[in-house]
């Protein structure tokens, strides 16, 4: 049970990343703040899960990355959307609402 | 050309990032980590806060540092252990669906790595394992050296002197073989014996399985015999009962205590020294040549440095004490001194150059091997270019392929290393049995933990050297050049570097063939070396006497009594006693002077003769030529004036141009004047190949009767006997033993062995290393002949499409057959001369094992050369023969 749990967790988060990343290149903390601000602060990601994470679409070749210098001058490591990141951000989106759907719907015929 | 070399050493450096990767992904990680932090901070710092506050905030908000790194680098592990279990997932498939290849890269590998371990076990068991004892590295050996000899034996007065006398050594004992008759205990039985010091086992660490070891207080004349037992005696004689200490053991007529037992597996490698069913103390030894200062008796010694004392500081304290002793006895020790040799290098001596060699001819093998089925594998790789193709369109990496296609070569090579490590234990125990004289240690030589981590390794090692170059190579594949190919392949690239291949295959093999043909020249020569005397149909053994206690004259009419019943044996056509040096097999040296020369005030001013006591009878035995006067008669006994006869070698070099017959030797230890009455023919005493012993050349003959009655005791115990048979020898036994019982039902016949045999295994460590180079140019022979058969039927099939062509446009079958085997001989030429280059370089590194051959043997050379060039051209020959036999119409059909 707690495992379909987590990975329902990190599927969410998955998406989330992406999503963030849609708009343009960021570094870490930066997807973090970006995530707080498109969730309207209702998700604060822990820095532990998050570089987990990223490392991980990195491998699977979701996302790519650069060092960079930041808008106040400081290096940091920006990730960006690889065109499979892109793809797989479409899939988990469709999915997502899928599971909205049906979710709304079992909840409501209660 | 250049852009080439430019990528593929890019290709090299890139493997060798990602062979780094870990180290490149973890600083990364840390550099990533903390630009996240200072990002943090400096956000924190916009709100106020101040730098280790903000800093301190973000720490927190980060979730702690190595935390996060701990998840990534989960993540990043699990990855590359995913892709390994799918690599190996795939391995197993395609090697699975080729078993062909797989089979014979497995066994090509399996037979060079094979090779190489039991090679390897072989130095390791001889050359680097410490010898087990306690301490191995202080252990020494002593001898004393002589003006013409520094490994003789030593007087035990010297030897006590050098025990008291000496600062170095915590112990130093004195061992010496010894003949005893066990009787008493059913059947007379000759017992293995050595005397040793009290200290000899404990300064080697020996602990006895039962009761103790020797006493000092045991070790002195008149002390209670007492006798150590061996663990061999102890379960023979004694079913290795507990209460056989305190028994009593009958040996020649002594009554001895039996005090303790050691263990059945004791060895101790020295001159003189075998393991033994006896041990008794060496110091109750109370005879009187044992105590003369000038005779060494077969004495040798070991010693036990102190702590902290170096082989240095020992040689010249033994340096020291050895000039010490001269100037007290300058009679007897004048120019002599004290030989000190570490253990281990006393034991293994001079093997190790032809070890040395023997491994680096095994590695040529598995680099063979290694090339043979990187060919095998790069063909191959051919007929994949369209999958992996494929797989790279459809975006695996190219770093990704390679490591897919190592994980295939390893898999490969550990199989081809488990089956090596099978042949190899099951070759040495082959090569051990039949030869077992031909390493020292032999006993130590076994599958060890350090032998199996060389297998190991080796097997890895090949794995990533033939798997890489194919692994490139495929992984640069051209994408849309081969998808536009259609499937059927790279070819230029591809096909230069099985050439390279085929070629250096062809100059390794030479090499070792050109090895393998100098040790065989050198074993022919001395084969047909004449050893001056005719070791075929003899028979050597020797006879132990148990009398303790015999007069001169019982044991001459004993002696008498037993030639003649020798002789009377049918089927022996001469035997002779032979109561010292017996050819090839042990010698005995007499310093010695002639008369009219002035008498030498030293003993090491005299000349030194090796030593034959022996009968008239012994020149018919051996065979060995007359060349002047007379041999020995029967006339010559103990009441006619003492004579001697000489080799050629004596008269040569002591003599000169004069006639030696007549003149008279004086051997000063026995106190004997002879007269020379005959000169023979030199024995080779030392082997076929001697010359080991320099300054013991001379040779000469004494009469067994006219042995002075003082020294007759020594001769006492045993003797050996050569017997010239009618047939072969071996057969002559059963009658022998049979005539020797009615004589003497309490005297042992031992040590039966035929002449020839012992002249074969004076050559057994050249015989040794013969074999090994021979079999591992056999194998690189049928390796590259295989390789270049293999190359040349593939690139042969490659070219039918044009052969065809060829033939329908009217080319003959022999130019055809030419053209196939044009390409083949023009790589075997190519490799045979860069072959003949390197082993002319090579060879000189084995010139020690060579015997009457040049390193450079034009002989040798050019006919390693020629065999080579044949064999690859029956090798070519039939791709050949198959290209010629191409059906035009069939092969333009194929497209």
């Amino acid at each position: 049970m707690g495992e379909k749990r987590t990975d329902l967790l990190r599927g969410t988060l998955d998406l989330l990343i992406l999503k963030a990343l849609s708009l343009e290149p960021l570094h870490g903390v930066g997807i973090s703040r970006r995530i707080t601000q498109i969730t309207k602060g209702a998700f604060q990601v822990s820095f532990g899960s998050l570089f987990p994470s990223l490392h991980r679409m990195e491998e699977k070749g979701w996302v790519e990355a650069e060092w960079r210098s930041s808008e106040n001058n400081r290096r940091a490591k920006y990730y960006r959307l690889t065109s499979s990141g892109r793809a797989q951000l479409k899939v988990e989106e469709r999915e997502w609402n899928q599971v909205v759907k049906i979710m709304t719907a079992a909840v409501e015929s209660a | 050309m250049n852009r080439k070399g430019d990528t593929m050493s890019g290709r090299i450096v890139s493997v060798f990032r990602n062979l780094l990767r870990k180290n490149t992904v973890e600083q990364a990680l840390d550099d990533e980590l903390e630009a996240s932090v200072e990002l943090l901070t400096e956000e924190k710092m916009n709100d106020g806060l101040s730098h280790p506050q903000a800093r301190r905030e973000a720490l927190i908000e980060l979730g702690g540092v190595e935390q996060v790194k701990e998840e990534v680098r989960s993540i990043r592990a699990g990855h590359l252990l995913e892709d390994f279990a799918k690599d190996l997932r795939y391995a197993f498939r395609t090697l699975a669906k080729s078993p062909g290849f797989t089979a014979v890269a497995v066994l090509t590998l399996a037979l060079g790595i094979g090779a190489n371990t039991a090679l390897f076990s072989v130095v390791n068991g001889v050359l680097l394992n410490p010898l087990r004892y306690a301490e191995p590295d202080r252990l020494m050996a002593l001898y004393s050296r002589f003006p013409n000899y520094d490994r003789g034996s030593i007087s035990y007065p010297n030897f006590l002197d050098w025990v008291h006398e000496n600062r170095s050594f915590s112990a130093l004992a004195a061992y010496r073989p010894d003949d005893l008759t066990l009787t008493g205990r059913g059947e007379p039985e000759r017992v293995s014996a050595e005397m040793v010091s009290a200290s000899f086992f404990p300064l080697l660490g020996v602990q006895p399985v039962l009761g103790r070891t020797l006493l000092p207080e045991e070790d002195q004349i008149g002390a209670r015999p007492v006798v150590l037992i061996g663990g061999g005696l102890w379960k023979r004689k004694f079913g290795s009962s507990p209460d056989v200490l305190e028994q009593s053991l009958t040996l020649n007529d002594v009554v001895y205590t039996i005090v303790g037992v050691i263990p059945a597996d004791f060895r101790y490698t020295g001159i003189n020294f075998q393991q033994s069913d006896v041990y008794t103390p060496i110091g109750q030894w109370n005879d009187p040549t044992f105590r003369n200062r000038r005779a060494g008796m077969g004495t040798f010694a070991v010693g036990r440095l102190k702590p902290g004392v170096t082989y240095e500081q020992a040689k010249s304290d033994l340096e020291a004490l050895g000039r010490h002793l001269a100037e007290q006895y300058p009679d007897v020790d004048k120019d002599t001194g004290i030989t000190l040799v570490p253990l281990k290098q006393a034991v293994v001596g001079d093997i190790r150059p032809t070890l040395l060699v023997l491994m680096a001819a095994v590695g040529f093998v598995l680099l063979i091997a290694c090339v043979n089925v990187a060919n095998l594998s790069l063909a191959r790789s051919t007929g994949r270019t369209h999958e992996f193709a494929i797989r790279l369109a459809l975006g695996a990496g190219q770093g990704r392929m390679v490591r897919q296609l190592l994980t295939e070569s390893l898999l490969l090579a550990l199989a081809g290393g488990g089956l090596g490590l099978l042949l190899a234990s099951w070759g040495l125990q082959a090569a051990l049995k039949a030869l077992p004289q031909a390493l020292p240690r032999a006993e130590e030589v076994q599958l060890d933990g350090r032998v199996l981590l060389f297998t190991l390794a080796a097997s890895v090692l090949a794995g990533v050297f033939f798997g890489l170059a194919p692994a490139l190579k495929t992984s640069r594949t051209d994408l849309q050049e081969t998808l536009k190919e259609g499937g059927r392949g790279l070819s230029g690239v591809r096909h230069r570097a099985q050439r390279v291949f085929v070629v250096a295959e062809m100059a390794l093999a030479l090499v070792l063939l050109a090895g393998a043909g100098l040790m065989i020249r050198s074993l022919a020569k001395l084969w047909r070396i004449d050893p001056g005397f005719d070791p075929h149909n003899v028979l050597t053994f020797l006879i132990s006497f148990p009398s303790r206690t015999a007069s001169p004259e019982v044991v001459r009419a004993t002696w008498r009594q037993l030639h003649d019943s020798l002789n009377a044996v049918p089927g022996v056509q001469a035997a002779s006693l032979d109561a010292s040096s017996i050819p090839m097999a042990s010698e005995s040296d007499l310093p010695f002077w002639l008369e009219g020369q002035p008498k030498p005030s030293s003993q090491a001013e005299m000349k030194i003769t090796l030593f034959y006591i022996v009968e008239p009878d012994y020149l018919n035995a051996m065979k060995i030529p007359l060349e002047r006067g007379r041999f020995l008669s029967p006339h010559d006994d103990e009441h006619s004036p003492p004579v001697v006869v000489i080799d050629e070698s004596f008269a040569r070099i002591h003599f000169g141009g004069q006639d030696p017959i007549g003149k008279h030797v004086n051997f000063a230890i026995l106190d004997v004047t002879a007269e020379i009455v005959g000169v023979v023919g030199h024995v080779k005493q030392f082997g076929l190949d001697e010359g080991q012993a320099p300054g013991l050349e001379a040779q000469c003959y004494f009469p067994i009767v006219q042995f002075p009655d003082q020294f007759i005791p020594l001769l006492a115990r045993r003797v050996a006997v050569v017997a010239r048979t009618a047939g072969s020898p071996l057969a002559q036994i059963e009658s022998i033993r049979h005539a020797l019982g009615q004589i003497n039902s309490q005297s042992v016949m031992y040590q039966t062995k035929a002449m020839d045999g012992i002249v074969a295994d004076s050559l057994a460590t050249r015989r040794f290393s013969m074999v090994l180079l021979g079999t591992f140019a056999a194998l690189a022979l049928i390796m590259s002949c295989v390789g270049i058969y293999g190359v040349i039927s593939y690139l042969a099939s490659q070219r039918t499409h044009e052969i065809g062509i060829r033939m329908a446009l009217g080319a003959e079958r022999w130019n055809v057959l030419r053209m196939v085997l044009g390409e083949g001989t023009k790589l075997a030429l190519v490799g045979v001369a860069i072959g003949l280059v390197a082993a002319f370089g090579l060879t000189r590194l084995m010139a020690n094992m060579l015997f009457g051959v040049s390193a450079h043997d034009p002989l040798s050379f050019a006919g390693v050369a020629g065999l080579l060039i044949l064999v690859a051209l029956a090798a070519c020959y039939i791709p050949a023969r198959r290209a010629m036999k191409v059906n035009p119409i069939v092969a333009l059909h194929c497209e």
